[in-house]
């Protein structure tokens, strides 16, 4: 049986998560909306070089799928609830990001300064 | 309702992908008819209840439950395919020594069937929690929801029906070169799945995200037919992080090595068995 770095990484997460938490206790957090399937706002400007934290609140009685190649990031946002998603460090520069379920209107960028 | 299609054709083809190869890396183990569908039912109804409780496991741990959950389903995933991999490669062994027939008898169902099940259930539990929530909210947004539903409806069936094109195609290789394809392609979906799992890890801020290592997505873009399938055949990024290709790189050379190991030995106990 392989012992893939997984089975190591699994046994590592408890003391990984707690650890996590502590660094994110100082983290400069942003906030954006989901409303009518649109982002509110669709630009957010986020320091480069950081460690940031995104809360994504979506105000839509439907789920929504928080996606951005760019960014790496890909997130499941039920009706009525708040996400939490983590971003960089990034390098200075746009990161677009869009919700997979209504892409047509639900478009959006990171600037990253 | 072609938008509806599409998202939904995305979800399902990873799915379609892995059950699929799987099926067809499995043929001739018996009784493996059962425990498909067990495993096809069981990850149907995980995938309406992780589509139920979306929210109470976006919200557990702090926030980063959903990442955890997809990591570790994928984790499960990547353990599944490593151990039908091995498993295989001793077989695979035994029908080139010719100590017993190649055939449907060769594959006694030694194979734990389990492993088989829940490989089938885990990879439709969370590309079915997807479209299970994206098809509820187009049900529920009223106004033009018919169309969406048949389009979201056509995006599942062309899905199932690319699944089934792959199996078949599979099925037209001979036996034994058969296994050989459907075992680098399990290589090559545990290794995409495994640097997958770390980027929910980097996305819950368990792992350090890092600067992404290139960026290729002028050459082969991630949104574009080939990119998507791509990356859900063998884990295509088009701006991975060092971690992630570290992993991947490891998965794939762990898995190796151990098809390698165990197939050596069973040809060697093989071997003594027939002088």
């Amino acid at each position: 049986m392989a012992l893939s770095p997984k089975k190591i990484l699994m046994g590592l997460l408890p003391g990984l998560v707690l650890g996590s938490f502590l660094a994110h206790a100082e983290l400069v957090e942003f906030e954006i909306v989901i409303r009518e399937h649109r982002f509110e706002p669709s630009v957010v400007e986020i320091p480069a070089g950081q460690k940031i934290k995104l809360l994504i609140h979506n105000l839509d009685a439907t789920a929504e799928e928080f996606e951005s190649y760019e960014l790496r990031r890909e997130k499941i946002i039920a009706g009525g609830s708040t996400a939490t998603i983590y971003i960089g460090p990034l390098r200075a520069g746009e990161y677009p990001f869009f919700g997979e379920f209504h892409a047509d209107t639900a478009q959006g960028r990171l600037i990253a300064r | 309702m072609y938008a509806a299609a599409i998202i939904v054709f995305r979800e399902v083809l990873e799915a379609a992908l892995v059950v699929s190869i799987v099926l067809a890396a499995s043929r001739g183990i018996q009784r493996r008819g059962a425990a498909i569908v067990v495993g096809a039912i069981v990850g149907l109804c995980g995938a309406a209840l992780v589509a139920f409780f979306a929210e109470a496991i976006a919200a557990s741990v702090e926030g980063i439950g959903q990442e955890l959950f997809n990591a570790a389903v994928l984790s499960i995933a990547v353990f599944m395919l490593a151990w039908h991999n091995i498993w295989m490669a001793k077989h695979a062994r035994r029908m080139v020594s010719g100590l017993q027939a190649i055939g449907s008898r060769v594959q006694s169902g030694e194979q734990p069937l389990y492993v088989l099940g829940i490989l089938v259930a885990v990879a439709l539990l969370r590309e079915g929690s997807e479209v299970v929530l994206f098809l509820y909210g187009v049900a529920a947004s009223g106004s033009n929801a018919a169309t969406l539903l048949t389009g979201g409806l056509s995006g599942l069936a062309v899905g199932i029906l690319f699944g089934a094109a792959i199996y078949f195609g599979l099925l037209r290789i001979p036996t034994r070169h058969l296994f050989k394809a459907t075992g680098w392609m399990i290589l090559l979906l545990a290794a995409g799945m495994a640097s997958q799992a770390v980027r929910y890890l980097m996305q819950a801020g368990v792992l350090p995200d890092q600067m992404p290592l290139w960026n290729s997505s002028s050459i082969l873009p991630p949104d574009s037919v080939i990119g998507q399938f791509m990356h859900a055949f063998a884990g295509y990024e088009a701006t991975p992080a060092p971690l992630q290709l570290a992993v991947y790189v490891a998965t794939l050379g762990l898995i190796a090595l151990g098809m390698r190991t165990i197939g050596r030995q069973s040809a060697e106990s093989s071997a003594r068995f027939k002088h």
